[in-house]
């Protein structure tokens, strides 16, 4: 007589849970189990309007990076991004806010320079171009200064 | 007047009573978790009776919220075109609240009933009292194998659920409303933050809590007879199924 195997079934159950528990939570959530691989770039802003912790970090369109903490140094966004080992970002490449499509969320875009010098581990982004203010700007058409 | 006074004041004081005598009943059965000789064996089998069984209910409702949520979001965020955001508005619907709360439902409906149906008979034929009066614990053998299961089960099967969801709003939004598939996945990784998650989680650990907690409590004390189970029974479904709901809302508006 075949006996039922109580711990396979219960065994099996706790697995596709735990699976998907696992999956939502490393996929949709971002959750980094392995600690974060890659080094750490600073910029600092004027105005980084919109860019929270965990937004992306592109370079032609491609994810390279996150937003790892934006705070407030001598009146300016001082932003710490953490950026994959393998992408090498030149000493005169330009960091700028930029939006997905009208009213999308905040992004950062890198334009590769064309130095020789790479920025080190902790090194800084000198070239920077704030978020565009769209009420700033629509106001500005409205009252005729553009 | 007086008369009337004093019966409210007696339905005061019974409410509060029980308020408290039902707060005792969790304590004890939270105290017993820690204490071993830990029942190894019935935990599996209410691990099964929750969860396994539930598993094709689950399914079921699951795959349908998602088309279900699929199909209404996309006619609504078409009017503003954004129907990118379709992806994102149902895994961030069903993490959050659908999941945990439907999927606690269900349990409550198909395995609560049943859990404090037989503690009740169990009650109202003795066998409690037999446990007793052999030196076993009635809490250890019958409430702390639900408490458990129920604690590890829940999580589960929300998530489950949120899958299955986000897989059924998958095939309606892309097999028949024509999005593209790279759309929907992406800006749901976008949106879907580990906060959310978290929150889900909370929420459907605290709901494996209160419903194994209520549909217990009402079948261990149970009043007499068979009328008194069937009308025990009722009283868990319904108590439980109102407290989620509740529940939800106050832990939704204390950690948002």
């Amino acid at each position: 007589m075949k006996r039922f195997d109580i711990e396979l079934v219960v065994g099996f159950f706790l697995l596709i849970g735990i699976l998907s528990l696992g999956y939502i939570s490393v996929k949709l959530g971002k959750l980094e189990i392995i600690g974060g691989s890659g080094y750490s770039v600073y910029a600092e802003f004027e105005k980084a309007g919109g860019i929270k912790v965990g937004s992306v970090v592109e370079i032609a369109g491609v994810e390279v990076g996150k937003v790892k903490s934006v705070k407030l140094k001598n009146y300016q966004a001082m932003v710490e991004l953490a950026i994959n080992k393998d992408v090498k970002i030149q000493e005169d490449a330009i960091i700028s806010v930029k939006t997905k499509g009208l009213i999308g969320e905040k992004y950062m875009q890198i334009t590769a320079g064309g130095s020789e010098k790479i920025i080190p581990d902790g090194g800084k982004i000198r070239e920077t171009e704030s978020a565009v203010d769209l009420e700033e700007l629509i106001s500005k058409y409205v009252f005729g200064k553009v | 007047m007086k008369k009337l006074i004093r019966k409210l004041g007696s339905w005061g004081l019974s409410a509060i009573r029980r308020m408290g005598h039902m707060f005792v009943f969790l304590i004890n059965t939270f105290y017993y978790i820690f204490i071993p000789p830990f029942k190894f064996n019935l935990l599996l089998r209410q691990i099964r009776f929750f969860g396994n069984k539930s598993l094709i209910v689950i399914l079921l409702t699951g795959s349908f919220a998602g088309m279900v949520l699929a199909l209404q979001l996309f006619y609504t965020l078409r009017k503003f075109g954004s129907e990118a955001l379709l992806g994102p508005a149902i895994a961030l619907s069903l993490i959050r609240e659908l999941g945990p709360v439907l999927s606690a439902l269900m349990v409550t409906g198909r395995a609560g009933s049943a859990l404090t149906a037989e503690i009740g008979i169990m009650r109202i034929t003795e066998q409690i009292d037999a446990l007793t009066s052999m030196a076993l614990n009635p809490m250890r053998y019958l409430i702390v194998p639900n408490m458990v299961a129920s604690i590890i089960v829940f999580p589960l099967l929300a998530a489950i659920f949120d899958i299955i969801g986000i897989y059924g709003g998958y095939v309606v939004a892309v097999d028949l409303l024509g999005m593209s598939s790279g759309t929907y996945f992406s800006q749901m990784e976008n949106f879907v933050d580990w906060e959310d998650i978290r929150m889900g989680l909370y929420k459907s650990l605290s709901f494996g809590v209160l419903v194994s907690w209520i549909c217990c409590y009402k079948g261990f004390y149970t009043g007499y007879g068979a009328e008194g189970v069937s009308k025990s029974t009722t009283e868990a479904v319904v108590t439980s199924s109102v407290l989620i709901l509740i529940w939800d809302y106050f832990v939704g508006s204390v950690l948002i």
